[in-house]
C-alpha cells in the first residue's frame, strides 16, 4: 500500500505523551499533597475544643487541646505585608537604577550582586537578624516610640528588639533582591521605541520612565512583589529566630508581639503530640489558602489592565 | 513658529565609530527637506543629531554645530530636554504609548510641559488630531487605547502627539516605511499641509516620496562600508531628480546602485 504523503509525523505522538504526562503528574502530586494534609489535619480539628478560625491561643498538646489560627494568620499577614511595603519601593528603585541610570559597567556589577543576594539562604538572613539587627533596632525603635508614638502602630509602653518590626525588616531585606532582580529584567525589556517617543517629546529621564517604563513594567513588578510576598509568608527559620512567639493580635509593631504560621510550625513540630502535629498541619493548610488568595488578588490587579496589555502586544 | 536650521561641519560617532562626517547644510523654514541615500549612509543618524536624540544611545556623541536661528543646540548651557521640546520627532515604527488612551497620547507632551486646564487640553487635543487628519476617525473613542488603532492611524496619532506641543521643527524618520500605500498617501497629504506651519525634515528610502513631498533634497552616501556617511549634495528637489550636479547622485536616483 502506498503511504500517504500527509501522514502524521512520528515525533508528535511521543512528545504529546511526555508533555501531557508531565502535566498530569504535576496535578496528581499537588492533589495528593492536599489530600494528605487534610487527612492528617481532620483528627486534630475534631479534638479541638476551641474554634479553629477565631481562637488566638495555641495549645494543641494539652489534654484538652485548644488552638486557633487567629493570631498566627494575623502575624503572618501583617509581617509579610509590612515587609512588602518596605521592600517594594526600594527594590523598584534599585531595579530602575540598574536598568536605566547606572553606567553600563556599574549596572552589570550591581545586577550580579543583586542576583547573588537573591540566592542567599534565608537562615543566613535570620542569623544576621538575630545577632545584628535585633540589638541594633532597639535605638531606632525607641526613637519611633518616643516621637511617633501617637501613631498607633508605634505606640506601646515597652519597646524591644525582637519585635514585629524587626522581623518584618529581615523579611524585607530577604525578599528585596528577588523583587529587584525580576523588576530589573522587566524594566530592561521596556520597548526602546516608546522610551524614545517619550524622550523626543521632551521628557526628562524620570518622566520617560514614568511614561514608558513603569506602565510597561507594572504587571511584572506586581508579579515580582507577589513572589516576594509568597517567600515572606512561607519564610520559616529567619523569622522563627526573631519573633517573640506570642499568641495575640496587636498592631503595636515595636512591642514584643508577633508570630507566624511558618515560624510556629518550625518551633513546635519537634515536641508536638499526635494532635499537635495535626494542628500544625491544619495551620499549614491555612497558609496555603492565604497564599492562594493573595495570588488570585494579584492576578485580578493585572487582569484589570488587560485591554491595554492586549493592545500593546 | 517655523525656524531655520543651520548645520556646520557636523560629525557623529557611535563610540569610536564615526557614522557621519563633515555635514554642513541649511534647512529652510516652512518647507520640506528630504534626506535620501543608501542604507547605512547616516541619514537617520544625522536626523537624530538635529534634536539631540542621537546622544540617547550609550556611547554616542556629536561634534560640530547645529543652530536653530541664533541658538547653538550643542552649546554648553543647553538642556537636551528643552531642545527636544522645540524640535519634535516622528519615528519609523508608530510608537504610541500602549497604556495610554488616544486622548492621553496626544496630551502626553503637553502634560510634560506644564499645567493645562481640562478645557485647554480638550481644545489642543482636538486641534492636533484635526491637524494630523485623524479627528474624524477617533473623535468617538478618545478614551480607547491608542495601540488599538491601525498602523497608519497610529502613525498619524504620533504626528498629532508631536505637533500638540507646537514644535518649531518636525523631524520624520522614514514615517511611512511601515505603512500601506493608502496610509502613506494620507501621511504625505498631511506633510504638505503641515509645511505651512512647520519646518519639516523627512528621511525616506522611497525616492518617489521624496520627489512628491519635498522642496529640497539632500543626498547622503558613504565612500565604502565602514566609512562615515557624508552629504554628497543638496539642492531643489526638482533639480536633484532631473539634473543632479554629482555623478553619485545620478547613479543613485536612476537606480544604478543602492
Amino acid at each position: 500500500m502506498r503511504r500517504s504523503a500527509f501522514r502524521r509525523s512520528r515525533g508528535d505522538g511521543p512528545f504529546r505523551f511526555v508533555s501531557t504526562g508531565a502535566g498530569v503528574i504535576l496535578l496528581a502530586v499537588m492533589a495528593a499533597i492536599g489530600v494528605f494534609l487534610i487527612i492528617k489535619a481532620i483528627p486534630a480539628l475534631q479534638a479541638n475544643t476551641a474554634h479553629f478560625l477565631t481562637e488566638l491561643t495555641w495549645s494543641p498538646n494539652a489534654t484538652e487541646p485548644a488552638f486557633g489560627i487567629g493570631s498566627l494568620a494575623f502575624g503572618t499577614v501583617l509581617s509579610s505585608f509590612l515587609a512588602l511595603i518596605i521592600a517594594t519601593p526600594v527594590a523598584v528603585g534599585v531595579a530602575l537604577f540598574i536598568s536605566h541610570y547606572a553606567p553600563r559597567r556599574l549596572a552589570s556589577l550591581l545586577g550580579y550582586v543583586v542576583d547573588l543576594l537573591a540566592a542567599v539562604p534565608s537562615v543566613v538572613y535570620g542569623l544576621w537578624g538575630v545577632t545584628f539587627l535585633v540589638p541594633f533596632m532597639l535605638g531606632p525603635s525607641k526613637f519611633l516610640n518616643t516621637y511617633f508614638g501617637w501613631i498607633p502602630i508605634f505606640g506601646g509602653d515597652q519597646v524591644v528588639g525582637k519585635s514585629m518590626l524587626t522581623a518584618s525588616l529581615v523579611l524585607a531585606i530577604m525578599i528585596l533582591p528577588i523583587i529587584a532582580a525580576i523588576s530589573r529584567e522587566v524594566f530592561l525589556q521596556a520597548p526602546k521605541i516608546q522610551e524614545e517617543a517619550a524622550l523626543a517629546l521632551g521628557a526628562t529621564r524620570w518622566e520617560m520612565i514614568r511614561m514608558a517604563v513603569l506602565p510597561f513594567g507594572r504587571p511584572g513588578v506586581i508579579s515580582a512583589a507577589m513572589l516576594g510576598l509568597g517567600r515572606a509568608m512561607g519564610e520559616t527559620i529567619a523569622v522563627a529566630l526573631i519573633f517573640p512567639a506570642t499568641f495575640n493580635i496587636s498592631f503595636r509593631i515595636l512591642s514584643a508581639n508577633g508570630n507566624s504560621i511558618a515560624a510556629n510550625i518550625a518551633n513546635g513540630f519537634g515536641e508536638a503530640t499526635e494532635v499537635g502535629r495535626g494542628a500544625l498541619i491544619a495551620s499549614g493548610l491555612v497558609l496555603f489558602v492565604i497564599t492562594l488568595l493573595v495570588n488570585m488578588a494579584a492576578r485580578l490587579v493585572i487582569a484589570r489592565r488587560k485591554e491595554y496589555a492586549r493592545a500593546a502586544a | 513658529m517655523a525656524k531655520q536650521i543651520e548645520v556646520s561641519d557636523l560629525d557623529a560617532y557611535y563610540g569610536s565609530h564615526k557614522a557621519i562626517a563633515g555635514v554642513t547644510m541649511t534647512i529652510e523654514p516652512r518647507a520640506v527637506t528630504a534626506f535620501i541615500g543608501p542604507s547605512g549612509c547616516g541619514k537617520s543618524t544625522f536626523l537624530r543629531t538635529l534634536n539631540r536624540m542621537h546622544e540617547v544611545i550609550p556611547g554616542a556623541r556629536v561634534e560640530g554645530k547645529v543652530r536653530l536661528e541664533d541658538e547653538d543646540l550643542y552649546g554648553p548651557n543647553v538642556d537636551p530636554v528643552s531642545v527636544r521640546r522645540t524640535i519634535g520627532m516622528v519615528f519609523q515604527r508608530p510608537n504610541p504609548f500602549p497604556t495610554m488612551s488616544i486622548f492621553d497620547n496626544v496630551a502626553a507632551g503637553l502634560r510634560l510641559n506644564g499645567r493645562f486646564s481640562r478645557s485647554e487640553l480638550n481644545g489642543i487635543v482636538e486641534e492636533s488630531l484635526k491637524g494630523a487628519n485623524l479627528w474624524n476617525e477617533v473623535k468617538d473613542r478618545l478614551g480607547k487605547p491608542g495601540a488599538g488603532l491601525s498602523g497608519g492611524q497610529q502613525q498619524r496619532l504620533c504626528i498629532a502627539r508631536a505637533i500638540a506641543v507646537r514644535p518649531q521643527v518636525l523631524l520624520m524618520d522614514e514615517p511611512c516605511s511601515a505603512l500601506d500605500p493608502i496610509s502613506t498617501l494620507a501621511i504625505e497629504d498631511l506633510i504638505s499641509r503641515l509645511k505651512l506651519d512647520y519646518t519639516i525634515v523627512i528621511v525616506t528610502h522611497n525616492m518617489q516620496q521624496a520627489a512628491r513631498v519635498s522642496d529640497k533634497t539632500a543626498f547622503f552616501n558613504l565612500a565604502a562600508q565602514g566609512q562615515p556617511g557624508m552629504l554628497v549634495e543638496m539642492d531643489e528637489t526638482s533639480k536633484i531628480f532631473t539634473n543632479p550636479a554629482k555623478k553619485a547622485t545620478e547613479d543613485y536616483i536612476t537606480g544604478r546602485f543602492g
